[in-house]
């Protein structure tokens, strides 16, 4: 039992890893040549570019080094309703009427242009996001196309999906997208929308909108009927005039819970249809008898993972008592090793924080976590003079009750809780108003069961974490949202059952 | 059957001996009461109203259940979620099989109730046999919706990963107003069936056979709290129900837009699920069917890791 060893003899166990020796990686920068970026992104609606009625572009920079990268247009109401119209007028006069088998190749087209163009839209990710380039080149950009190419293939299928219902298309589609996986949230939404013919207006946010923009190059480049997909770009406003807009019949939003809400109040008195993909708080539950190793690996892939950017990250760790000390000691250890700084470095394993105003959210957190008694430590790694940086953090001694374990901070902070049995962790992980990802680590399957059913969840993720597939569908209980993403379940958003 | 119940005279057995009664026996009134945890409670307000039928008939002082009465009743399903959502599914459907039972046995008094709401003989006889079979098809449903809404998907790492469906919580229903008794059955009966549980507003102006059914809840081995059933006015209650953070879900069956919108609107709250039936025709196969069950049901995608052993290769 290593809690009534002494201290010394619990580290002891392992040699403690040395990172300030004279071993250090070598620089490994992916070049910037093999993308390239316009100077200026006007709007794409109705299968052109077309300006902004305003006249107003906004900035796009790389927060790694804050240098600007281009300008995009600031979409207004007057933009959006053409949009809307645009789809409109291929909803009814094209995309609906076309055979799906038909419907399906112009999606499989996409994909496959995104496979051939792969490199530089890991390239623009990571410029303009910030994500370590292993990140967007390994995961963000494949993941997108295979999502395409899984949700071709159902479009000429849907009546194998719905046993006695007929499936009809709803329509147009406005879609919100977030900042964090800008192009594969792009896919999540305009593949399935499409695919079972709708006709989309979707809206980047307004820090990542260059991959959201080089898709609307692809889909030019796919042939696809002009109007089918809209990508206008802004801010707030923008998302709002999709969202109040009279002739849309849907409305799938990715991003905040408090967004969410508003958005679920606008549309209150319509008939718009909504799926909601919101915050999380994620539990991610240590047993004794899990293999502390691995489970070390997955905590710091489930909360280090995109800069914990994640909605789904596993920021409330608990660990159960008899092995907190050494699960504690590892992850210290772990996060000393991790390398912070240049995203487009093949061997950066966090990258920058997305936007000013986040970083801002997340010193906020740090200072109120520090407030409320618990314990932070962060690696010790140099960051960079320019950008917006944030090093892997760890709270312990960390209350239920704290902002730090209750809020989403949408950053590198993980908080950790102790806990003795399975029903006091069970509490304690389904105390949170949200419901969208859950993690457990034990090597007794009963125990697995036993935990993955009852964690109150969308997505639970036993002895691994943060994995995603086209084929898993996607999103939360309680305030997380509704409605999933991916796989058979995912062609629900966008159907009419009849 | 129906017969006996009104009969004012009969023949009774005392002491081995029998003996006309004489004159007229008084009949012996029910009082309504309301549903909660079980129980059968008056409301904690002691306010009553009175429907009246249409021929102008009093047809009972009924429970005018407060806000209070629906917080109550909302403890008593959340109290109830975890034993009626952990019952094995199976189990489930022996439970609703034994509420046709139950209701089977009582239909006299349902059809008497109906025709007190101004149905006529025929169509309350109808409408308690749909009723009995709507609870046999969803008894039925109890342990198969879960194998036609569940996948096992095949992602392309190697993990073993499954999605199905799991009950939402508690659920909040305001019943048909109409078809006071398939209505109520249609809209509660897909709820429980998949492990919800639920507190119901019945019918505001046809309340009697809502107060029956849940005797017929009481003795068909449903643990108390899965439903509850209260008797009032939407009008006073609808926000409520809509407005509580414990409450998972929200039914509403009627087309009046201005409580759709305030429900939508107070929804936002804690993002409850809001589920319009407002188009549904119950007597009709429209009116069942496992998407009703879906309805308040939430997926759940479970991942793990599949041991890949180097020297094994991909053959058997």
């Amino acid at each position: 039992m290593p809690t009534t060893k002494k201290k010394a003899a619990v580290k002891s166990n392992t040699i403690k890893l040395k990172f300030d020796t004279s071993w250090s990686y070598a620089p490994a920068p992916e070049s910037k040549s093999a993308a390239t970026i316009n100077k200026q992104y006007d709007l794409f609606i109705n299968g052109e570019w077309q300006k902004p009625s305003s006249g107003k572009y906004f900035d796009t920079i790389n927060p790694a080094t804050e240098e600007k990268l281009s300008e995009v247009a600031e979409a207004n109401t007057a933009d959006v309703d053409k949009a809307v119209q645009a789809a409109r007028n291929a909803y009814e006069k094209v995309w609906k009427r076309m055979p799906a088998k038909e419907r399906a190749k112009y999606v499989f087209r996409i994909a496959r242009i995104i496979q051939e163009r792969a490199r530089e839209l890991a390239i623009i990710e990571s410029l303009d996001g910030g994500k370590p380039i292993r990140e967007s080149r390994d995961f963000d950009v494949p993941t997108a196309a295979n999502h395409f190419f899984y949700y071709a293939g159902w479009g000429d299928k849907l009546e194998y999906a719905f046993p006695n219902r007929r499936a009809q298309p709803l329509g147009v589609a406005g879609q919100i997208i977030p900042w964090n996986f800008p192009l594969l949230m792009a896919a999540w939404k305009i593949a399935p929308a499409i695919a079972t013919g709708n006709t989309v207006v979707l809206k980047p946010a307004e820090t990542t909108s260059l991959t959201a923009l080089k898709l609307a190059e692809i889909i030019e480049e796919s042939e696809l009927p002009k109007g089918v997909v809209n990508i206008v770009t802004g801010a707030g406003e923008t998302g709002a005039a999709i969202v109040n807009h009279p002739d849309i019949n849907k409305i799938a939003f990715t991003g905040s819970t408090e967004v969410g809400k508003i958005i679920q109040r606008a549309i209150a008195g319509t008939d718009k249809k909504i799926t909601l993909e919101l915050g999380g708080k994620a539990a991610n539950i240590i047993f004794e008898d899990a293999p502390i190793d691995q489970a070390v690996e997955g905590v710091i892939n489930g909360i280090y993972f995109n800069q914990g950017h994640v909605c789904c990250a596993g920021s409330r760790l608990y660990v159960q008592e008899s092995v907190a000390k050494e699960v504690i000691r590892k992850l210290k250890d772990r996060i000393e090793s991790l390398i912070v700084g240049d995203p487009m470095d093949k061997n950066t394993d966090i990258g920058a924080i997305n936007s000013r105003a986040q970083l801002a959210t997340i010193h906020k957190y740090l200072e109120i976590g520090r407030k409320e008694g618990a314990e932070m430590y962060e690696s010790s790694c140099p960051l960079p003079g320019k950008g917006f940086w944030c090093r892997p953090t760890l709270f312990t001694n960390v209350a239920q009750s704290n902002r730090i374990a209750q809020e989403e901070i949408f950053g590198p902070v993980l908080a950790i809780l102790t806990f003795r049995t399975d029903d006091e962790v069970i509490e304690k992980a389904n105390n949170s108003p949200y419901g969208l990802s859950a993690g457990v680590w034990t090597d007794k399957g009963s125990k697995i069961f036993n935990m993955t059913k009852r964690m109150r969840a969308g997505v639970v993720w036993a002895n691994t974490f943060n994995k995603f597939d086209p084929s898993s569908p996607f999103g939360g209980y309680k305030e997380s949202g509704f409605g999933r993403e991916g796989g058979l379940h995912g062609l629900n958003a966008y159907l009419n059952l009849v | 059957m129906d017969k006996s119940i009104k009969k004012s005279s009969l023949t009774i057995s005392e002491n081995g001996l029998e003996k006309k009664t004489t004159g007229k026996r008084l009949e012996v009134l029910k009082t309504y009461k309301i549903y909660i945890g079980g129980q059968f409670p008056r409301t904690e307000s002691g306010r009553y109203y009175v429907p009246i039928n249409a021929v102008g008939k009093k047809l009972a002082n009924v429970c005018l259940s407060s806000r209070k009465d629906f917080r109550d009743a909302v403890v008593s399903a959340r109290g109830a979620f975890g034993g009626w959502s952990g019952r094995a599914a199976f189990n489930r459907g022996q439970v609703l099989y034994r509420m046709a039972e139950m209701l089977e046995g009582r239909k006299a008094q349902f059809i008497e109730e109906l025709t007190q709401q101004d149905a006529s003989k025929a169509k309350a006889e109808k409408e308690v046999n749909l009723a009995i079979d709507r609870l046999i098809y969803y008894a039925g449903w109890c342990d198969k919706y879960q194998q036609i809404f569940s996948a096992v998907n095949p992602v392309a790492s190697s993990h073993f990963n499954f999605s199905v469906p799991e009950p939402t919580g508690v659920v909040s229903i305001v019943a048909p107003q109409n078809d006071s008794l398939l209505g109520l059955v249609s809209v509660i009966a897909p709820v429980i069936t998949g492990g919800c549980t639920c507190v119901v507003l019945a019918s505001e102006t046809k309340p009697l056979c809502s107060v029956t059914f849940s005797e017929v809840l009481n003795s068909s081995d449903l643990p108390g709290g899965v439903v509850n059933i209260l008797t009032g006015k939407p009008s006073e209650l609808a926000s409520w129900f809509v407005d509580h953070m414990d409450v998972n879900a929200t039914i509403y069956c009627e087309k009046d837009s201005s409580v759709k919108k305030m429900m939508r609107e107070k929804s936002a709250l804690n993002l409850k699920r809001i589920i319009f039936y407002d188009k549904v025709n119950w007597y009709t196969e429209e009116g069942q069917s496992p998407y009703f069950i879906m309805d308040t049901q939430e997926i759940k995608t479970t991942w793990h890791p599949v041991e890949n052993i180097a020297g094994a290769g991909g053959g058997y």
